[in-house]
Order: structure tokens, then sequence, then C-alpha cells
């Protein structure tokens, strides 16, 4: 894991003949990628202990040579220091940058130990690439094009083994695929520190298989997936679905919770087929919790709302909006929202609100988090809220408030941002008499008393940037288009100004709202949209250091203050 | 730049087009003594040459088996996307239950199919073949151009399998299930 030197000290290597600084102590593997030199490894893991099983990563060492009684430098005939190179290749996993190391990565030993090690890899690998989900991502595939043979000189019969052994409700093993590297059972042990997986039996007989009366059914199980350098552990959701060299992967955050996991959606002609972790080691490592990854079933739902609608009559999206400004300027108008909103959509909507003044409630969501990806908090832009200036205290769970307001009638207006007012505590008939506008993407009990409905997309349907639990801004990409005729909720949100104006729209690109959101939101000052860098920029939270966040310690989090429990009302 | 091409105004005898009316009958009455090469199709069929690119089509093995998978590799090499595969698995107990994958759809379609053969080679399980035959594509819909796997498989039959890949791993599965050397 990261370590926090405030002045990393650099060591000067020599990769091929080439001197390259990097830092020191670094493990020999990353040091090399981090220059642009690849050296070929299976079982090595940046974020896991390190086995140095697979043999792949054999490179050539040498230190520069000197006298053993003298300690001067040994010279050859030209007057350079001579390098003392090992006897016999070194793995480069288990080994770290010091300065002057010397190693050779493509000399012909190199070359030769590499494709030893490709043929023993695949006397007993099936030639299941057809079938495979691993073809196309597959490092076994990869390397066997540089290093393999392209034929096979093994003449008996391969090792039989079970073919789909279901380790866990996620994953599913194929035992013949597996080389034995062992991530999957040092991932389990290290960072999920639920042992679970083990190999019995001896040599090429081995098997990977989960203790007796154990399962692979912890919620960061499908992490052991990810990892897998070749196909033997699949996603049971994922397997025979789509082959990978089809799908398009797409920079996104998980909304699943507030710790704002970097993640990658990967889709086909607008069709959503997995998300994977995305590497940010401030926030995430490599992990993710598999509960995230089945958040893009929602995107095609069965109540996912796709028509404008007035009182239940399907509507075009211009009457819904010209209704929606009516129903707002009839009286005192209130604002529901949370932090499922965007930063973006967090702007939009103070801009509204600063034309059609009502109080804003954002609802919170808290869950158990599991102390690790999954924090106490269920939206992932809480702290969006607060930098924008929409609101000034925590969400809260029941809208007593409001109930109290519309009973009195002092509100006639309410506007809901996707959120189920029934769930936090009004009553329907006291909505049915209200007027009510909801902007949503999926059908609950509200939206179906509301009087305009006006359908918005998911996360995965539009872009924009989320403030996570950290204060980090992190930004999310436009994976697959949205249903037909929905637009982003920003743009609705300024349609309804702009009916309030009297203006026009003017449909702003996401680029463009930060260009208006840096100038007018102090936080942002400086930033643009394309500056913002794939793992986020740091805010600086300190303002709000006191209010009572309900996320408690986490991977990369430390809470400010202290922790409110979660049942709490602030 | 514009270019102008400069038109040669006609002779006087081309402008009576009498020579060109005694050419064009000259030929005419030349063809009417020669042998006749006109085929009466779709009664008469034109001899079709050795590595002919016809129709593309699945086939089975001589056991019975689809040999496709579905990698969706001539999906990916298929220069005008005229296959569309839709990839299944094939249920735990059936017969083929060791080849795990097969696809639940299979679409190619004919008014963009170039004929180019690019699938057959690239088909790591010798499962689709351009027909070594004639077939005319009629029909009045556009979906009718559309091949789906029952037609694919009508279209491509049985052929000869040289590996049995698959039939050896199930015979291997078995001796090691019936305590074999593995």
């Amino acid at each position: 894991m990261s370590e926090g030197n405030a002045e990393p000290k650099l060591a000067r290597i020599n990769i091929d003949g080439k001197d390259y600084q990097v830092p020191d102590g670094m493990n020999l593997v990353d040091a090399c990628e981090s220059v642009g030199v690849e050296i070929p490894h299976y079982c090595y893991h940046s974020h896991l202990s390190v086995a140095g099983n697979c043999r792949m990563c054999l490179v050539e060492m040498g230190m520069p040579m000197r006298d053993r009684a003298t300690g001067e430098p040994v010279l050859d005939d030209d007057g350079v220091q001579k390098i003392g190179w090992m006897p016999k290749p070194a793995i480069a996993c288990a080994s770290n940058a010091k300065d002057g190391t010397y190693i050779k990565t493509q000399s012909p030993l190199v070359k030769s130990c590499r494709e030893g090690v490709m043929e023993f890899l695949l006397v007993n690998h099936p030639l299941d690439c057809p079938i495979c989900d691993q073809a196309g991502e597959c490092r076994l595939q990869e390397f066997s094009t540089d290093y393999g043979r392209g034929f096979s000189r093994y003449v008996e019969e391969k090792n039989v083994k079970p073919k789909r052994t279901e380790l866990g409700p996620r994953v599913t093993l194929d035992d013949e695929r597996c080389i034995l590297c062992s991530r999957c059972v040092r991932f389990c042990e290290e960072i999920d520190e639920n042992p679970v997986l083990g190999f019995i039996e001896r040599g090429s007989h081995s098997t990977l298989t989960c203790f007796p009366g154990k399962k692979l059914d912890s919620n960061y199980s499908l992490n052991t997936v990810d990892i897998c350098p070749v196909g033997a552990l699949t996603s049971t959701d994922f397997r025979f679905k789509m082959r990978v060299w089809f799908l398009k992967p797409t920079k996104s955050i998980c909304t699943e919770s507030s710790a704002g996991v970097n993640t990658e959606v990967w889709s086909r002609e607008g069709k959503i087929y997995r998300i994977t972790p995305r590497r940010n080691d401030e926030v995430n490592d490599s992990w993710m919790a598999d509960s995230g990854r089945a958040l893009y079933h929602t995107v095609e739902a069965e109540d996912r709302m796709k028509r404008f609608r007035i009182d239940g009559q399907v509507c075009t999206l211009g009457e819904a909006t010209l209704r929606a400004r009516e129903l707002i300027q009839v009286g005192t108008v209130a604002y529901v929202a949370s932090g499922k909103l965007s930063v973006e959509e967090q702007y939009s909507l103070r801009k509204l609100v600063e034309k059609e003044p009502g109080r804003v409630t954002f609802v919170a969501h808290t869950q158990d988090g599991d102390g690790r990806l999954i924090s106490n908090d269920a939206t992932p832009n809480v702290r969006g809220g607060l930098v924008t200036g929409l609101i000034k205290q925590l969400p809260v769970t029941e809208l007593e408030a409001l109930r109290d307001k519309l009973a009195a009638g002092e509100v006639k207006t309410v506007v809901s941002l996707g959120e189920d007012l029934i769930a936090a505590g009004i009553p329907p008939e006291m909505l049915k008499k209200a007027n009510l506008v909801y902007l949503g993407t999926h059908r609950n009990a509200t939206s179906d008393i509301a009087k305009v409905v006006i359908p918005t997309l998911t996360v995965f349907e539009k872009s924009g940037t989320f403030i996570n639990q950290q204060f980090r801004l992190q930004k999310f990409a436009q994976a697959v288009p949205g249903p037909a005729g929905l637009l982003p909720d920003v743009w609705i949100l300024d349609m309804i100004l702009a009916e309030c104006e009297g203006a026009k729209c003017a449909r702003p690109s996401t680029p463009q709202v930060w260009a208006r959101m840096a100038e007018e939101v102090p936080a942002f000052a400086g930033l643009s949209y394309a500056k913002i860098p794939d793992t986020g920029v740091l805010l600086d939270g300190s303002a709000y250091a006191e209010l009572p966040f309900p996320e408690t310690k986490g991977w990369h989090y430390e809470p400010a203050a202290e922790p409110a429990t979660a049942s709490s009302k602030f | 730049m514009a270019k102008v091409v400069e038109r040669k105004p006609l002779s006087f005898l081309e402008k009576t087009y009498i020579p060109q009316i005694v050419g064009g009958l000259t030929i005419t009455l030349k063809n009417v003594f020669r042998p006749k090469v006109t085929l009466q199709y779709p009664e008469e069929r034109p001899p079709i040459p050795q590595g002919y690119r016809g129709i593309p089509a699945l086939v089975k093995d001589p056991h019975g088996r689809e040999k496709c998978v579905s990698c969706q590799l001539c999906e990916f090499v298929c220069p005008p996307k005229a296959i569309r595969i839709t990839p299944g698995e094939i249920a735990e107990g059936s017969e083929n239950e060791h080849v795990e994958k097969a696809p639940e759809d299979f679409e190619i379609n004919m008014l963009r199919c170039i004929y180019c053969g690019l699938c057959q080679e690239v088909c790591p399980e010798e499962a689709i073949f351009l027909q070594g035959d004639f077939n005319s594509l009629v029909g009045t819909t556009r979906e009718e151009f559309v091949n789906h796997k029952d037609k694919l498989y009508e279209l491509g039959g049985t052929r000869p399998d040289e590996h049995y890949k698959w039939d050896k791993k199930k015979e291997a599965a078995e001796q090691a299930a019936a305590g074999g050397h593995h």
C-alpha cells in the first residue's frame, strides 16, 4: 500500500543499459513499469504480498564491482567500472530498486527463461480460449504470443480438473485454467482478512478450493476474479455474456456509498455488461465491493421511468417543464434532494432555489458500512451539497419540518429530486393535496402520486462529479446513452429555471457548468472539468470538520469529527 | 479547378448514325450463329469452381454436436458487421455440457455480407463455412435476409471433423472420473 513519504528518496537503476530514477525501495516490477519497461509476471500484484511462485519475472541482475579487500571500484580495460552479474537469473518481484541496481530484461537468458516458464505453464492448460471469458485480457494469452512456442511438445494427456466449481454465490472456478499463482488466496488472507481459499493436492494435481465448510461469499469476492491473471476465477454474473474485446471501458465512480470507489463501466452498444474497480491508491487501491458491481442492473430495471407525465398522463418535455414552473410559482415551494445528485446538479438546483426561494432539505440515506469501501452514507455526494452551498446542515432522516409545514398549509409545492417522500415520513394524503413535482429515474410510491413527473438519467448515462467522504472531487463520464428523449438532470433544472426567468435554456455541457462553478463556488476556484485528474482532486474540507458526518473509519478514510450513530437525527 | 473536357462535334457520317447501326447489327448477326451461352437458371445451374465462397452457414460435427461455441471472433473480424451473436451457456446435465458455451442466437445479415470468407478463416472451432454452392437470395422484407441459427444449421448441415477436440476432452474427463491415471 502507499507509504506517505514526504520526500521519496530516488534510486538510480540501470535497465537494459539505460539509467532511470525511481523511488528507492520500490518493487522492481513496479519500478520498471513506472518507466515503461514491462516485466511479465503472473503472481505479483502491487497491493498483495510477494509470493514469487510463477517465476515469469526472472531477470538478470548485477551490481557495480568493487574490490573486496580495498573497496576500490574494479575497472575494465576501458576504465569503466565492471558490473558483477549474478550467475543465475533472479525474480524481479522479490527484489527492490536500490541505488546501483543493474538489470537485463531482454537478454537471451531472460528470454529463454520466460519461454521455459511459459511452456511449463501451458503444459496442462486447456485449449479453452474460444469459450474462456478471460480471452482478450488474459496475461497467459498475452505472454504466450510473446514467449510461447506456438505449438505444444507435450504429447501426454492433459490433466483433468473440475470445470465449474461454485466457490461462492458470485464466483465460479474453472480449475483446469488455474496456473496456481495464489493471488486469490493472498487477497482473501491479506485484504479481505477472511481466509477461505487454499490449494490441495500436490504437483500438477494442485487444485484451488475453499476450506471445508467455508465459501467464498465475502462482499469482496469478485476482486479475486479481477486479479486472476487467467480465466480460472470467473464472475457468475458476467460468465459467457460478452467477449471483452467488444466492451468499451468508461471511467466512472461507484454510487454505492460516499467512499467514492473509482470504477470502470464496460459497455457495448449502449448496454452495460460489467463494472470493475479502477486503481486509485488514495481511495480504493485496486478493490471494490461486489454489491457496487451489481448497480448497473438498475439501468434496465422494470420500474425505470421513461415518459414525462402530468397528473399521470403522458406529455412532452416542454409541457412538463412549463407545468413544473407553474406549480413552483403557485406559492411557497420546498425542495427535497440528497447526496445522490452530482455536484453540477446541486449547483443547478442552487441556481433554481436562488430564483424561486424555498427551503432545501437533504434526505439522509444511511446504511451499515463495512469499515472498508462501503461507508455509512449510502449517497455518494452529500459533501457536494455543502461545498456548492446548497445546504448548510447535514441531511435528515425524517422530513418532520416539511410535514408540519405541509400540514399547516405553509408549503404549497414540493419539488423532489429522486427522493421518496412517503418513505421519508410524509403521509401520501398530505402529498396528494400539495403540488408535487418529481424528478427521478425509477418509479416509487411518491412518483406515482406526483403531479409532474420528469424522468432523469442514471449515473451511467451522464457525466459529472462527486465529492467523496475525504472531500475528494472525482469525475465520472457517460458510459451509455440514456433512454430516448430523456435529458441530463442539469438540463432539466436549467429548463425549469429558464421557464421561471422567461429566458432560453442554454443546455450547458458539464465543462460549461464547471466554467460557471469555478467562478461562483470558492472551493472550485481555478478548477475546470478537464483539469480534474482521473484520480480526483482533494478539496479542503476543514470548514466542515465540525459537522457530525455518519462515516466511520474505512480504507483510506479517518473521520475528522466524532461520528454520529446511524440512527440519530441531526 | 474544374476541368473542361472538350467534346468533338460529330462528323457528317456520324450524324447519319448509319455506320453505328450497321456495326451493331453485324455483332447481332454474328452472335445469332454462335453457340448459346445463356443458362436457363434456375432449371440449369452453372458449374461451381473450387474454393467458391457462397453463403456462410454453421455446421455440425458428425455426431450432431453444434460446433459453434460463440467465441464471437467472426463477429469481431466481419468487415461489414453482418454477424451478430448472442452468447449462451449450455445447461448442466445436457449432453454437451463439457463444451459449456453455445450461441443462443446467431444472426448473419445477408444484405450486409460481402462473402469475404474471413469468418471461416478466423473460426477456431471450424464451425462456420462459406457454402461451395449457389444459393439465390429472395425476399420481400429486410427481415427475410437475416439468417438466424436454425436456418444457418439447415444450410450448413454436417461436415467431417478432423480433431474431435471436445469428444476427446469428454473422454479424458470420463476416464478421470472412473479413476484413470489422472
